[in-house]
């Protein structure tokens, strides 16, 4: 692997010899892929007032279809994508995405949709979104869902402004949003965006929540506290009920980050355990592929006190009418008369086309199924780390306990000190094994992290190469260290200067004119 | 049940004894009996691929949609052609299936389409900087006015109330989280108002909001507005319809400060409202404010040309309570697909594309106008969109309509009470001048129908009726 890294030019990848160029550069004055259907209308000239038309049409690419599909196939070669190998991005879920998925979602009926069909002549996709918040419902142990959020975070955003709606409903101003120190950033950053004020709660020895810090600081000032369980830790707060009853003794609401649901499911729920509000990542747990950074999807699920408050329109069942007539289905429909609701919080109704494909993955799971995914994660992360300590134990620790959930953390510290190499080392090194590195650098109350989530969808196999890389990896640091400051090698580009892009930021191609 | 799992038996004996455990249960033993669901879940169990498949398809098809009629409805998402390049494109796994590219030596693929992407929105809005997608168009109206609060601090935004009903809903919903009041400017004759405008403005606004074209398909006078706005300090952010950019100037050459808006019209399917994407684009100024990723162009340890996740101090995974947003997954897939789409489109086809629709529009709006019971909502320029008055109820007559194989549009009473007779009819590359023709058709003969039924009843209650009249 680390032969032949020496930069002779005969050496490199083709990729690595050729200069990327974007799709301005391809192409050239005059050619085209579109061809515009004729003007069946007659002309007119000046429809446009002249204050207002462009003079200069915008400097597009001049590029024929088969160059267009070319660059892009091409340009696609230079990603690492979870069809290709392991993506153990903990905190990510990076399951397999079933290609079904993408077949039923393509149906015209539902892709070629508009949402402002009038509901009468879109009742299957009220239908589908109904059965879908049911279904969410009852994995959140909550009753009622909204599907509008179009991620995590605008799920988060969601979350915190029906606390806000429900404290101001009955007359309260409360000013404090609580986060342990191991949260998503999203968490801290949406508190701002809702206008509350961050206070930090501190970690126990074992990685749950402080209960004693959480005590002295929850007072009636405090609106939520927002918490992920199990925990970025990978840890399962033991005191859970504990922490419920202090948050709800003061009188604010619980949030849960959906983030880790991939871990719980047929054990236990949200509402369960005590939780207000909760968001899911329809692209964690439910398989909606990332698409290197997106769509994904974030409902919200909430209890009945919280219900009033939920975006509009929400998506209804009318019952038929029983009028002693034969039976009729019920009629969904979209309900946008809620007069306590926090509003909207995007177009229209959401990410439909994200339903469409959680829906189809409940449906070919079913209950059994959902409680298997978390079975086979959890089974697979203690596995990977069993693997990984019997390996590389002390060189890469644990950070809290014994096991873990559905993902674990691993410190670096160690490995640091005693073989100068650092987490990011490690990372850039495992590239060139053809894996993608665990996250990194977070959760940030663990020094020189490394979050590691398998999911369910990985072999034994996989999981035991990945074990093995990790530990040739040490194995070469013990006596060379340079090689993995120096990785990766054999990716379409090396380490890249980060700094740099910061300080004189080029965010788009220098065109000609 | 149809799982993606692996485990076989063996496996499994393998792994517990590697982990020193008796089952799987007990890896879960870590969660308290008092919080334990203790029940299976209550949902159905599983199906075979081919049921499911049959499943969503028999949904699907209880969905009338834009194959299944001619459609005139818009009104923030259109009916236009998405190019078969743009299903492979992204439906190949390297696009489809990574992460946010956290590691960019094995994401120079998905940041290099970023850094493109980039440089069509700033070409297409007529400014240096855009990030790498929001969510989609009424949010990132509501993202632009927390940008421009972060900015200048002031406690105001002015709102068109030609802006998208979703974007100003969407704006009221996250400004009560961040704290700023909310004013809405009225329409003058299909217009924003820019005396209104003028009166509202101060030093304490810190954001003038306006939609280009504006939600009843006319085009604004964006430099009018902005420079008023200018002259009081404010920002302005100009939401916009991108596909009608290569026939309408380009908002940040008009002094707009923030372009953003809906990227559906580009190469994006309408699934039923998403997803698709938000674009945000910005002066230089604002660079190192603005939510999102961006990427940004470098070179890598051996001088190669690379790209990168760039000024990730705003962004909320490093900055935490002091990022410029709590924005994380946002819509890269769709992104590209936009990107893939305005190369296809192209350097001419964009100014095609808009010539086409504008013209269409204009045979469509003096060709509707002309039948009895129509008129135009009001007489301004338009691209793509027109409103009409109708002389009888709009949603009686898009149920006739709705009968014969049309959609004639959409009913603007259901966001505006002050047009309960106004429909708004859309036209993109997809509708003919035959499609056209037949809407007329079809519209004209609902609205006479209308119009003699509602005679009938007038009639009849003559005598008890005051102040009823028909126009």
């Amino acid at each position: 692997m680390t032969e032949g890294r020496n930069d002779s030019f005969t050496s490199q990848s083709r990729q690595q010899r050729e200069r990327a160029t974007t799709i301005f550069e391809k192409g050239a004055p005059g050619r085209r892929a579109f061809r515009a259907p004729d003007l069946d209308v007659p002309r007119v000239d000046g429809l446009i007032p002249e204050a207002s038309r462009r003079a200069e049409g915008p400097r597009l690419p001049e590029a024929s279809e088969p160059e267009i599909v070319r660059h892009y196939v091409n340009v696609s070669k230079r990603n690492f994508d979870l069809d290709s190998g392991f993506y153990p991005l903990g905190s990510c879920t990076m399951k397999h995405n079933p290609r079904l998925h993408e077949r039923v979602a393509a149906l015209p009926g539902h892709a070629r949709l508009h949402p402002l069909q009038n509901p009468r002549r879109a009742q299957g996709a009220l239908e589908l979104m109904f059965k879908l918040q049911e279904a969410l419902a009852e994995i959140a142990g909550l009753p009622h869902v909204s599907l509008q959020p179009s991620a995590g975070s605008h799920g988060e955003l969601a979350g915190v402004l029906l606390t806000r709606a429900y404290h101001a409903d009955r007359g309260e101003e409360r000013t404090k949003v609580l986060t342990p120190d191991s949260a998503h950033g999203t968490n801290p950053a949406t508190v701002t965006m809702a206008g509350y004020e961050v206070v930090k709660v501190a970690l126990d020895e074992a990685g749950g929540v402080d209960v004693e810090d959480l005590r002295a600081k929850a007072d009636s000032s405090v609106a939520c506290l927002m918490l992920t369980n199990p925990s970025t830790l990978g840890i399962f707060d033991p005191n859970i009920e504990e922490i419920a009853s202090i948050v709800h003794g003061v009188g604010a609401t619980l949030y849960y980050d959906g983030a880790n649901l991939n871990a719980v499911m047929g054990y236990t729920r949200p509402g369960d355990m005590g939780f207000d509000i909760v968001h899911f990542n329809l692209h964690k747990t439910f398989t909606q592929p990332h698409g290197g950074g997106g769509p994904g999807a974030g409902p919200i699920a909430v209890s009945d006190r919280i219900e009033p408050f939920l975006p509009r329109p929400q998506v209804v069942a009318r019952a038929p009418a029983e009028n002693g007539g034969p039976p009729t289905p019920p009629t969904y429909d979209l309900d946008d008369d809620r007069p306590k609701s926090i509003g909207k919080l995007r177009g229209f109704q959401g990410n439909y086309g994200v339903f469409v494909r959680t829906y189809a993955y409940i449906r070919s799971l079913g209950a059994e199924g959902l409680k298997d995914v978390s079975e086979v994660s959890v089974l697979n992360a203690n596995y990977l780390l069993a693997r990984l300590r019997e390996k590389v134990g002390d060189r890469l620790p644990l950070a809290f306990g014994e096991r873990c959930m559905h993902e674990f953390v691993l410190s670096g510290a160690p490995m640091k000190k005693e073989l100068g190499i650092r987490t990011l080392d490690l990372a850039k090194r495992l590239l060139d094994h053809g894996f993608h590195p665990p996250t990194v650098y977070f959760p940030l109350v663990v020094d020189e992290a490394l979050l590691v989530e398998p999911t369910e969808t990985e072999t034994r196999e996989t999981l035991d190469e990945f074990a093995d890389a990790i530990a040739a990896i040490i194995a070469e640091a013990e006596g060379d260290p340079q090689i993995a400051r120096n990785a990766p090698y054999t990716t379409p580009v090396r380490r890249l200067d980060e700094a740099g892009a910061a300080k004189r930021p080029r965010v788009r191609e220098v065109l000609p004119d | 049940m149809a799982g993606y799992t692996a485990l076989t038996d063996e496996d499994l004996a393998i792994m517990l004894e590697t982990i020193g455990v008796g089952s799987i249960e007990e890896l879960f033993d870590g969660i308290p009996a008092g919080v334990r669901l203790g029940r299976p879940i209550d949902l159905p169990p599983g199906e075979t691929e081919q049921a499911v498949y049959d499943e969503l398809r028999r949904l699907a098809s209880r969905n009338v949609c834009t194959e299944d009629e001619i459609t005139f409805l818009g009104a923030g998402m259109y009916d236009h052609y998405v190019p078969s390049i743009i299903d492979m494109v992204m439906s190949r796994s390297e696009f489809l299936t990574p992460y946010t590219p956290y590691q960019p030596e094995v994401s120079q693929g998905g940041l290099q389409v970023m850094f493109e992407y980039q440089t069509a929105i700033s070409e297409l809005t007529g400014l240096p900087v855009s990030n790498a997608s929001v969510y989609e168009g009424p949010s990132a109206v509501g993202a632009a006015a927390y940008m421009a609060k972060l900015a200048n601090k002031r406690p105001r935004v002015l709102v068109s109330r030609g802006v998208h009903p979703h974007s100003r809903a969407t704006l009221d919903t996250l400004a009560v989280g961040y704290g700023t009041d909310v004013v809405e400017i009225g329409l003058d004759d299909g217009l924003t108002d820019l005396d209104a405008l003028r009166e509202a403005l101060s030093d304490d606004v810190s954001a003038v909001i306006l939609q280009q074209p504006n939600f009843l398909g006319a085009i604004e006078d964006v430099r009018a507005l902005t420079d008023a706005a200018h002259e009081h300090g404010a920002l302005v952010i100009c939401a916009a319809d991108p596909l009608t950019l290569g026939v309408l100037e380009a908002p940040g050459n008009q002094g707009a400060d923030l372009v953003v808006g809906e990227g559906q019209s580009l190469g994006n399917r309408l699934d039923f409202g998403g997803p698709s994407f938000g674009f945000f684009a910005a002066t230089e100024k604002y660079i190192r404010s603005m939510p999102g990723r961006i990427a940004g162009e470098t070179t890598d340890a051996d001088g190669r040309r690379g790209f990168v996740l760039t000024l990730q101090t705003r962004e909320q995974h490093i900055r935490r309570e002091k990022a410029t947003s709590n924005i994380c997954t946002s819509q890269a897939l769709n992104a590209l697909g936009g990107v893939v789409y305005l190369s296809w489109l192209g350097r001419r086809g964009i100014v095609e594309i808009g010539e086409l629709m504008a013209q269409r529009t204009h045979y469509a709006r003096e060709t509707l106008a002309a039948l009895d019971g129509v008129e135009k909502l009001h007489d301004r320029p338009v691209v793509r969109e027109f409103a009409l008055r109708l002389d009888a109820p709009v949603d009686a007559v898009l149920e006739r309509c709705a009968a014969e194989g049309v959609n004639a549009g959409f009913a603007l009473g259901r966001e505006y009470d002050e047009f309960g007779d106004g429909l708004l009819v859309a036209i993109t590359e997809q509708r003919s001048r035959a499609d056209i023709d037949r809407l007329a058709e079809v519209l004209g003969a609902a609205v006479a129908a209308e119009r003699s039924t509602s005679s009938a009843r007038v009639a009849a209650h003559a005598t008890s009726s005051e102040g009823l009249s028909l126009r």
